[in-house]
């Protein structure tokens, strides 16, 4: 699986793509009161994989080119802090990646691995899906592989085509025994990744790789986890509920700001955080509130996870609900390099969305 | 030329090197027996079997044996599902067991009980996880044959094949890391080499410089696909070199020969902090599974033939010429071996069931709330039709 666009910093026109700016967040509650500094996504990726590999002398780091820093540089200083025993090349092989991080899991390791694209995970899905997942399960609990942790960058970038764009979560949602995080932004991303790392069951973390370059807020220098399976709520709102992942949450953000300027509607904006398990609570208590629920992702509208949240939220707030929930996501086509700005749930078709659901 | 893969000479010839260009002699077959078990003169033999060794060795292939025809007839009179022979093949397992260390780390496919029981996996281990019994480790959840054991440092056996061939190198590097004198030992067939695994792991093990020592059992048979149609070239043990990975072919069916082979392998793997490739050429007697009858694509003169060399005679009369085995101690040792098969089955057929509990505990390290909801749906099912239970499984 060759990865074509290796050049950094793919998400330099995104921002004009998607008529977003540059986010910029303040620091939440959760992290205020921490010495901060202001970090880039791929920054707070190499952060945590620093303290990471401080902490445990058993975590290694391996992958695609990320002895010299990764294509995206999120792990730049890795092998020159840590050894090269620890930090390391490995053949343009993915399905060997994860085996390989399988069997040091499994020794009792903490395998951190790259698969450089998302789009190039498919190779490696079998010692996914059948190995690591079912690892612990198969073997009555005797064995598991819960040290390992596969990053793998995903998402639109403005340019990226069929193969450096995609949003392949939903495939890994339907694998029970594994974790799927998707963070929102830097800040969230450092104390997302370290909670995967540490956690003991195995975890996939896609990265938000428009964002690595793009987005800059305070992140908190030293050691934080933020833990898996909560949602945040990234924005309070009374009117509709908008529910997303990984970079999507700053469409909403920004729909949601539009809305309230123009429209006088308060949306609440929730980062799921957490794909597998994914804290239906938060969601639930939310729509119990606006009676209103919009889902939105990048990838294809069929079979993807907004699917799962409608289901479980029309299950459980039946009564609540005021209008039918709404999944705003990408066209159900490979996805088009050249149409890519109408293929997107945008902010514009948020804000239309939104709006005939008030409408309803 | 210097290139980044290493120095490359030039030549002015356009020569092209391979099949039907520059036939390479075929890699020879390793052994120390001929096909009847008396020992060839002048074989090399760096590891020398003692009569304790030898002894144990034919005591666990008897006991493999016995365990492969008692099992087998169960499962044909349906005490359980299914069920896999290792016939023809049970020096390949119990003598590359023998020469490995109890801290070598082993990963296998589905044929090698043998080297389970070596290491001390009973009769009644094996038959409590092929009735999936409250006794079985795996606690239920695997089809018979899918053993594993923590204590053993055997890994846990999974259907898909060779997904166990690039852990094996990960481990491996592990154990490399940690500065144990260990292996990792891992296990496949001539057909799983045709997986992608198999050139992830070799690529693994020789770039990363893993001890790691691949046992190939070359059986000839993948289901009912012969090797001859599973590859070109020359078979799994030829592919080793291109890896850069040291190769060798030994005779499956000789015992002293894949002991000096795997004992060979696991000196260099150390030795060296990389990998070696073994082929251990020898044939499937018995059908691939419970679920399979090969009298259907292969010949019964060819199944004969290979029966003639049954891999467990040529040792016993190995050992009958040095005088450590007799006819009589051979039957006796058969019978035992029966004996315990038999009470082996009795025994776990008597077990209750896993509980239905244990349906959702080993997903997670803890169950999310997601499983909570669920078993206590399943639990509430249960409660309103008990009996849709399984028979004998309790609910906590």
């Amino acid at each position: 699986m060759a990865a074509i666009l290796r050049a950094p910093g793919l998400g330099a026109v995104w921002g004009t793509v998607r008529g977003l700016a540059t986010a910029v967040r303040q620091a939440e509650p959760a992290t205020a009161g921490l010495d901060a500094k202001q970090m880039n996504l791929c920054s707070a990726v190499n952060d945590a994989l620093h303290i990471a590999m401080d902490e445990n002398p058993k975590t290694l780091v391996f992958g695609e080119d990320v002895s010299f820093g990764g294509v995206f540089r999120c792990t730049v200083g890795l092998a020159e802090k840590h050894g090269k025993h620890r930090v390391f090349n490995t053949p343009l092989c993915e399905q060997g990646i994860v085996g390989f991080g399988i069997g040091a899991a499994a020794q009792g390791y903490s395998p951190i691995v790259e698969i450089q694209f998302a789009d190039y995970i498919f190779p490696a899905f079998d010692q996914i899906t059948n190995e690591a997942a079912k690892y612990r399960f198969r073997s009555g609990g005797e064995f598991d592989v819960g040290g390992l942790t596969i990053r793998t960058p995903y998402g639109a970038v403005g340019h990226g085509g069929h193969y450096h764009s995609q949003s392949p979560e939903a495939f890994f949602t339907h694998i029970p025994g594994i974790k799927v995080v998707m963070p929102s932004g830097p800040r969230e991303t450092k104390g997302l990744l370290l909670s995967a790392i540490r956690d003991p069951n195995p975890v996939v973390v896609f990265e938000a790789k428009m964002l690595y370059r793009t987005a800059v807020e305070d992140v908190p220098t030293g050691d934080y986890s933020i833990p898996l399976g909560r949602a945040r709520i990234a924005r309070a709102g009374s009117d509709v509920t908008l529910v997303g992942w990984g970079q999507q949450v700053l469409v909403l953000e920004q729909a949601a700001k539009e809305l309230a300027a123009s429209d006088g509607i308060e949306a609440e904006v929730i980062d799921l955080r957490t794909l597998l398990p994914w804290d239906a609570d938060a969601v639930a208590a939310s729509v119990e509130k606006t009676g209103r629920l919009v889902v939105s992702h990048e990838a294809p509208l069929t079979s993807g996870f907004g699917a799962e949240i409608v289901a479980a939220i029309s299950d459980r707030c039946f009564y609540s609900l005021e209008a039918p929930p709404l999944r705003i996501a990408g066209y159900d086509t490979p996805f088009p390099l050249v149409c890519e700005p109408l293929y997107l749930p945008g902010v514009q078709r948020v804000v239309d969305g939104v709006r005939r659901l008030l409408r309803a | 030329m210097d290139f980044p893969g290493g120095k490359v000479p030039f030549t002015e010839d356009l020569a092209w090197l391979g099949p039907g260009f520059t036939p390479r002699p075929t890699i020879p077959c390793y052994r120390a027996l001929d096909s009847q078990g008396a020992p060839l003169p002048g074989t090399s033999l760096p590891h020398d079997i003692d009569q304790a060794l030898a002894t144990r060795m034919y005591e666990t292939m008897i006991s493999l044996q016995a365990v492969d025809t008692i099992f087998y007839e169960a499962q044909r009179q349906g005490r359980f599902s299914f069920y896999m022979t290792s016939t023809g093949e049970e020096s390949t397992a119990v003598a590359s067991a023998a020469a490995l260390n109890p801290d070598d780390v082993v990963f296998t496919q589905y044929r090698e009980q043998g080297v389970l029981m070596w290491r001390g996996y009973t009769p009644l281990d094996m038959a409590n996880q092929c009735y999936g019994n409250a006794l079985d480790s795996g606690k239920g959840r695997q089809m018979p044959v899918h053993y594993g054991s923590k204590a053993l440092n055997f890994h846990t056996i999974s259907s898909p094949l060779a997904t166990q061939l690039p852990q094996a190198v990960g481990a491996a590097y592990a154990l490399k890391l940690e500065g144990k004198a260990a292996v990792a030992a891992c296990y496949f067939g001539e057909g799983a080499a045709s997986e992608g695994d198999f050139h992830a792991a070799l690529n693994f093990s020789a770039t990363l410089s893993a001890p790691v020592v691949f046992i190939c059992r070359n059986n000839g048979w993948a289901i009912s696909t012969p090797a001859s149609e599973q590859y070109r070239g020359d078979g799994i043990a030829g592919r080793g070199p291109s890896y850069g990975v040291p190769s060798l072919r030994v005779d499956g069916g000789d015992a002293v020969a894949v002991y000096n082979a795997v004992a060979e392998a696991r000196r260099v793997a150390l030795e060296r902090r990389g990998p070696v490739l073994l082929e251990a050429m020898s044939y499937r007697s018995g059908h691939h599974s419970t679920s399979d009858d090969s009298s259907r694509y292969r010949a019964a003169e060819e199944m004969a033939a290979w029966r003639a060399r049954d891999p467990v005679a040529r040792f016993e009369r190995w050992m009958a010429v040095r005088g450590w085995w007799d006819e009589a101690r051979g039957v006796g040792a058969r019978k035992a071996a029966r004996r315990e098969a038999i009470a082996a089955l009795a025994a776990a057929a008597k077990q209750p069931r896993p509980p239905l509990s244990e349906m959702f505990s080993d997903v997670y390290d803890e169950p999310p709330p997601h499983l909570v909801a669920q078993r206590a749906e399943v639990e509430a099912f249960v409660r309103a039709h008990p009996e849709t239970l399984p028979a004998g499984m309790p609910l906590e």
